[in-house]
């Protein structure tokens, strides 16, 4: 729909946040990721695509190290973040994630309040002096996340009781308030009505300016909408990795050409 | 004739009543199930239940109900003096129908003729000997009204049994008949099935129901009647437990209740820590081997007796806690005089309690989804703080309905306490004192040769309806708190 707009995206070149090489994720015996190499820049949008069970969420949580929790999963290969292996034995997966936050594709708030949700991440990593500080992080978080005005009455309001949308900003606040260097969302809209995806879509482009996101769809639309880099995955291979104009009009695999028009996936 | 003949006649006709009802409809339709209304079985459960159910019912409470009634007649037989001489007429109507029931064995051995059972005069015939010869004891000689009491109630049972016999086999029949009757094509014989298993089940729900309002109010009676022997004033509020059936008895039910809330506080401080970190490392740390391993493992222990438990209290834990706290124990110091003490029953109930709140609580950390956990690690939070902060908080109104689960256990246990708690009702703040609980005196209150007439004997119901209402609050405010505080997760 906004085929005008991606031609005209200008394309810029930012250093390299994340840089993957010969990655390989095992479930057990089944191969989900085979040699997967992707440089994901700073301060750009990287969307993944491709049909379900391509692994692109599964690639996704390798970034930092979601799959961890997983007993059967494996992984190979090199995972740079800022020229550091995230996969060396000395990195604490919990300062990883700190650093590399996460968006779920529901949107999962704590059964807590509003406020402590947004104070969970701070709280547990000590980014603060003060309750003043505190009350700055936890303001300017939900204000990034474009849910201030909404929720500013009712900090104290449980987070659960917020519509789908907002608990999903709110979950995007909350991640956002740890200050990480890279975004990371799986279907962050899956679960959202038009309107709710619309306000999630111009947030990822401001937030933009500050993270590396990269960003899970199912949405050819969304990913041409939001991102400037583009990840075709099938079958659990990186087909195609690009710029997002050169993707969704000038593909170079014949199978990306298949998916984007429709044909498979 | 005896039940079970009747029993068994009306359940034999209801099978009839099936296989005809089914070929009767089958005939109906030239054999062509296509044009019946129903599927055949239906005819004939319709034939079957139309038979047997109500035949049944009226069996079963004529089967209750002929013996109260018929012993409140014979009892207007019994001259005050007899009473008197006897004690109560309860005991002189069971002595009646103990003699009934050994004339009725003595006519089935043929030891006496059925005419010379009904004519016995105790006046020329010693009724003891001649039971005694053949295996009925009496306790004592047989008074002729007792005699003829007996004799009038083997009559009136005879009749009453002629009578129920004759009115189960005519509605029985009865129902045979019409249901055969009514059988033909368009008869809708399934409709009629569904209602009619629905009211079963119905019926079923209410006899439920019914059992525990009859076991509320025989609770309720008894208490009233307590409270009309003794004050309620110096029952609530009294500070001595000491009956006594000479009269003088002092039944305060505050040192009861105190020696049951201090156990059962005990018994929490032992549970809850325990079963808590044990449902947590099941949940959040084990592997699926360990877990399908330990869990069952754990829920042995709500599988074990609880008079074991008492045994183990008594015999292990007791000494073992002498050992230590006792004259000349390990710490020097002589808090405790004998093994069963508060701390011994409180420490044994503990264990026992563990597996209901760690299954309980392992059940409710388990339903906290997966994607708050995911959120929190997501967020470079550990396990320990997302357990902390995340997962227990959202589990918290579970547990704490386990807990409540688990107290009002703790409140209701009778074995542990009797025999690891003593038997002396006492305030004391000392946990090695003996004491004892609401429970453990409702059992010594009503087992021995009491006289269910004396408030001593009576207040066991005062007391247990007073249990039945704070485990019934606690329950209740178990249950409100889970409702309420549940999050609702999709």
């Amino acid at each position: 729909m906004n085929d005008m707009r991606i031609m005209e995206r200008s394309v810029e070149t930012n250093d390299i946040k994340i840089a993957a090489n010969k990655v390989q994720v095992f479930y057990g015996e089944n191969h989900a990721i085979k040699d997967v190499d992707v440089q994901i820049e700073d301060k750009t949008v990287t969307a993944f695509i491709g049909p379900s069970g391509c692994g692109k969420s599964t690639f996704l949580r390798t970034l930092n190290r979601m799959n961890d929790t997983i007993d059967i999963c494996r992984v190979e290969g090199d995972i740079l973040l800022d020229g550091e292996n995230i996969y060396d034995p000395k990195v604490d997966p919990v300062q990883l994630r700190a650093k590399v936050g996460m968006v779920f594709q529901k949107p999962n708030p704590f059964p807590k309040s509003i406020y402590d949700n947004v104070a969970y991440g701070p709280r547990i990593h000590g980014l603060f002096q003060t309750k003043a500080d505190l009350d700055n992080i936890v303001e300017k978080s939900l204000r990034r996340a474009a849910i201030w005005d909404e929720v500013k009455d009712r900090l104290d309001g449980p987070g659960t009781g917020l519509s789908g949308g907002q608990q999903q900003r709110l979950c995007i606040a909350r991640a956002v308030a740890t200050e990480p260097e890279v975004l990371l969302m799986d279907e962050p809209c899956s679960a959202l009505d038009p309107i709710a995806t619309a306000q999630v879509e111009e947030l990822i482009d401001e937030l933009r300016e500050k993270f590396a996101v990269v960003i899970v769809t199912h949405s050819m639309q969304q990913a041409a909408r939001v991102s400037q880099k583009t990840a075709f995955f099938h079958l659990g291979n990186l087909v195609e990795f690009g710029e997002t104009g050169q993707i969704f009009t000038n593909p170079s695999d014949p199978r990306t050409e298949s998916y984007i028009s429709g044909r498979i996936g | 004739m005896p039940v079970l003949w009747i029993f068994l006649f009306v359940a034999g006709l209801a099978v009839i009543g099936f296989v005809l009802g089914r070929a009767r409809a089958l005939r109906s339709a030239d054999g062509d199930v296509r044009h019946l209304h129903s599927l055949p079985f239906y005819y004939g459960a319709n034939a079957a239940l139309k038979t047997f159910v109500p035949a049944a019912i009226v069996l079963a409470v004529w089967s209750v109900a002929q013996p109260m009634v018929l012993d409140r007649q014979v009892s207007t037989m019994i001259p005050q003096s007899v009473i008197d001489d006897g004690g109560s007429l309860g005991l002189i109507m069971s002595d009646v129908s103990r003699v009934a029931a050994g004339l009725d064995q003595a006519v089935a051995q043929g030891a006496m003729t059925a005419e010379e059972a009904a004519t016995l005069r105790s006046e020329f015939t010693d009724v003891r000997a001649r039971l005694g010869e053949i295996g009925v004891a009496l306790g004592a000689d047989v008074k002729p009204e007792v005699l003829a009491a007996a004799q009038a109630l083997r009559i009136k049972q005879n009749t009453a049994s002629w009578i129920s016999t004759f009115v189960v086999v005519a509605l029985a029949i009865a129902g045979f008949g019409w249901a055969v009757m009514q059988t033909n094509k368009d008869f809708r014989a399934r409709t009629v099935v569904e209602s009619g298993t629905k009211s079963l089940l119905i019926l079923s729900a209410c006899l439920a129901v019914l059992t525990t309002v009859g076991i509320i109010l025989s609770l309720v009676f008894n208490t009233i009647e307590f409270f009309k022997l003794y004050s309620a004033k110096d029952f609530f509020f009294g500070t001595t437990w000491s009956p006594s059936f000479t009269g003088t008895s002092q039944l305060g039910i505050l040192p009861l209740l105190w020696g049951t809330m201090y156990i059962s506080i005990i018994a929490l401080i032992v549970a809850v820590p325990i079963g808590l970190f044990a449902a947590v490392y099941l949940s959040e740390y084990a592997g699926p081997k360990t877990r399908a391993f330990a869990k069952p493992l754990i829920e042995i222990l709500a599988g074990i007796p609880t008079i074991v438990y008492g045994l183990f209290a008594l015999l292990t834990v007791g000494p073992l806690l002498v050992d230590i706290f006792g004259d000349g124990g390990a710490l020097g110091v002589s808090w405790m005089k004998g093994g069963t003490a508060v701390m011994t029953a409180g420490l044994v109930m503990g264990v026992m309690l563990i597996p209901f709140v760690s299954s309980l609580s392992d059940d409710i950390i388990n339903a906290v989804p997966q994607s708050l956990r995911d959120g929190s690690f997501g967020l470079g939070a550990t396990k320990s703080e997302t357990i902390r902060q995340v997962v227990l908080p959202a589990a918290l109104p579970g547990i704490v309905g386990a807990i409540l689960l688990a107290a009002s256990r703790a409140i209701g246990e009778t074995m542990i306490v009797v025999l690891g708690a003593g038997a002396a009702g006492k305030l004391d703040m000392n946990p090695f004192e003996a004491m004892t609980t609401v429970t453990a005196k409702i059992v010594s209150q009503l087992t021995g040769d009491g006289d269910f007439a004396s408030p001593e004997a009576l207040v066991a119901f005062a007391l247990g309806m007073t249990l039945f209402v704070i485990t019934l609050g606690l329950n209740f405010v178990a249950l409100y708190i889970v409702r309420k505080y549940r999050e609702q997760y999709d």
